[in-house]
């Protein structure tokens, strides 16, 4: 009976729902409205004002200043920074996860590290660099005094190590909790090695999830600019601060929207890095549910 | 790993062994390898915050310990750019804006699709993921014009918040969808309005209590985001905490004030994360 009622009930509100059932997307609308004039708008400004030139006539040729020797450098400068700190994020950050996953799943260490995660991935910025330039900085470092700090990559890469491997530690943890321990005790019954259960199951099992936590943490890179501002500020090696350059002097001088053209490119880049991550993402979710 | 996760919930997870033996090894090599690990990454993340720290009350002379950073954050005027205090003003009251902007405008949204425009669904979680692929850079390209456009309004640095909840869309988002996904919209909707509840009363007294802690993390993520926010605030040309700090740091490299007031925000951001992610966690443990 409580069913009946139930069920007849419920089925009032959707006849008086048919009464608003015109206007019932209309709920979404102001949050549709702030999307497209702050993100979607943004956005085409950046594309359109990319392929024109300053006087507003299309300009598709710009997109072959793309391939002009000074901006590749930045781009050649981005990338080699982004594959550093996200192999070496990955790779480390994989064992952390491994070492986290591992123990107690209510335990103190793992809550610490975890929320510690969630802070520090999000820790890029100003403060980043003024903390590796006092630790290891070459005129004040406290542990040591690196010559190599203001070197491109190495420095720099080091110090996106930093909120690197908290992303991976947070994006990879749930693929290897989703590791079933059944399948671990299933491989040893059956008289497998530790090396062949990672050969021949956990490695092929985690591959798409670590693979996906690299190009997650590669884009991330791609987009980081107020680290690197912060740690050195007299020469522009990858495409953001070259951004930010054309952007404090764009006087309308130069023949391209050079900015824009700039980050028309760097979309390009991450589009590309998150269509591989979401393709890789679902083949993940394949086993590890 | 089977051993070691269910030896968790017994008091002493170390000493109590199983029959095996193989096992018992194989789990003493696995505690030596984590204690390892977590030693050395530990240090690698304290490590760099303790030398801030440290930094942060360096007296006059190197080596000594003083609190003067400490006392100038307070008072501290770089030449050319406003005091520090008012841009830590600007930039808590900017999280406070962004954090009821971003509520107000996700949470009501995204019950209201679940509940009725399920056709719309897919739509919100792309452009609510979309800023993360495009990176705060490029968006600030395309944000010029329209800030022109603010600017004939509004000049103060408050205005960043607009900019700033489409920055922490994807992580409110996320944050949020894991909550509602966890609560059953459909039987807890349908029970309130056949008891005879407006929809109003559906998502702000039924179904918002019920996602409490999802929007507790969803404003802290925000809250974090703005704190640390440089890149948009720099171009725009406006002033916040990251971009007076970095001011600073190029006006007087090495200024005590600097090390003292990055610790300060930091500490504050990470103290809050993480009473809150035990809290809510205990919470949770109850219900």
């Amino acid at each position: 009976m409580a069913v009946a009622a139930t069920s007849e009930t419920g089925a009032r509100p959707s006849r008086a729902g048919r009464r608003l059932a015109a206007p019932s997307w209309v709920g979404t609308v102001p949050f549709l409205a702030y999307v497209a004039i702050f993100l979607l708008l943004p956005t085409g400004i950046v594309v359109v004002d990319a392929l024109k030139n300053p006087n507003g006539a299309w300009a598709f040729s710009n997109v072959t200043e793309l391939g002009n020797s000074l901006v590749r450098g930045y781009f050649i400068g981005s990338f080699k920074l982004c594959l550093l700190s996200s192999v070496l994020g990955a790779v480390l950050g994989a064992i952390l996860a491994y070492a986290i996953a591992s123990g107690n799943p209510d335990g103190v260490v793992r809550r610490l590290y975890l929320a510690a995660s969630g802070v520090l991935a999000q820790f890029g910025g100003v403060t980043l660099a003024f903390a590796f330039q006092v630790l290891i900085g070459p005129a004040v470092g406290l542990l040591f005094h690196a010559s190599w700090y203001y070197d491109f990559p190495w420095g720099i890469g080091l110090i996106y190590t930093y909120f690197q491997i908290p992303l991976m530690v947070l994006v990879f943890l749930p693929a290897i909790d989703g590791v079933k321990v059944q399948w671990r005790e299933a491989s040893e019954n059956l008289g497998a090695s530790a090396w062949q259960y990672w050969r021949y199951v956990g490695g092929p099992l985690l591959t798409p999830a670590f693979l996906g936590g690299l190009l997650l943490l590669f884009a991330n890179a791609l987009s980081a600019f107020a680290t690197i501002q912060a740690w050195e500020n007299q020469i522009a090696y990858i495409v953001p601060q070259q951004i930010s350059t054309a952007l404090s002097s764009e006087v309308g001088l130069s023949n391209v929207n050079v900015a824009d053209l700039l980050a028309l490119g760097m979309v390009i880049m991450v589009a590309i890095v998150m269509t591989g991550y979401a393709l890789l993402q679902r083949r993940a979710a394949r086993w590890l549910r | 790993m089977a051993a070691i996760t269910s030896l968790g919930e017994t008091p002493a997870p170390a000493e109590a062994a199983r029959p095996g033996g193989m096992q018992a090894r194989r789990r003493r090599r696995l505690n030596v390898f984590r204690y390892v690990v977590f030693t050395v990454f530990g240090l690698f993340f304290v490590l760099p915050l303790l030398a801030l720290g440290r930094f942060s009350l360096e007296g006059a002379k190197l080596g000594t310990w003083a609190l003067t950073a400490w006392r100038q954050i307070a008072s501290y005027q770089g030449s050319g750019i406003p005091p520090l205090l008012s841009a830590i003003e600007i930039t808590l009251e900017l999280a406070v804006i962004t954090c009821v902007v971003t509520m107000v405008l996700l949470v009501p949204t995204m019950i209201w699709i679940r509940l009725r425009v399920k056709w719309l669904a897919r739509t919100m979680e792309i452009l609510c993921l979309l800023p993360l692929t495009i990176p705060a850079i490029v968006l600030v390209v395309g944000l010029g014009p329209v800030y022109n456009k603010i600017q004939h309004y509004e000049l103060s640095s408050l205005m960043l918040f607009w900019a700033y909840v489409i920055l922490a869309l994807p992580y409110a988002y996320r944050a949020l969808a894991a909550g509602l996904s966890a609560v059953d919209v459909e039987t807890i909707s349908e029970a309130a309005r056949s008891l005879g509840a407006s929809w109003f009363t559906v998502i702000f007294r039924v179904i918002v209590p019920n996602m409490r802690q999802a929007i507790l993390n969803a404003l802290l993520l925000t809250w974090a985001l703005v704190l640390g926010e440089f890149t948009i605030a720099y171009l725009l040309l406006y002033s916040n905490l990251q971009v007076e700090l970095y001011s600073i740091s190029r006006n007087t490299p090495n200024a005590g004030v600097l090390f003292s007031t990055s610790f300060a925000a930091l500490l504050f951001a990470f103290i809050l994360l993480l009473i809150l992610s035990f809290v809510g966690r205990r919470r949770r443990g109850r219900g």
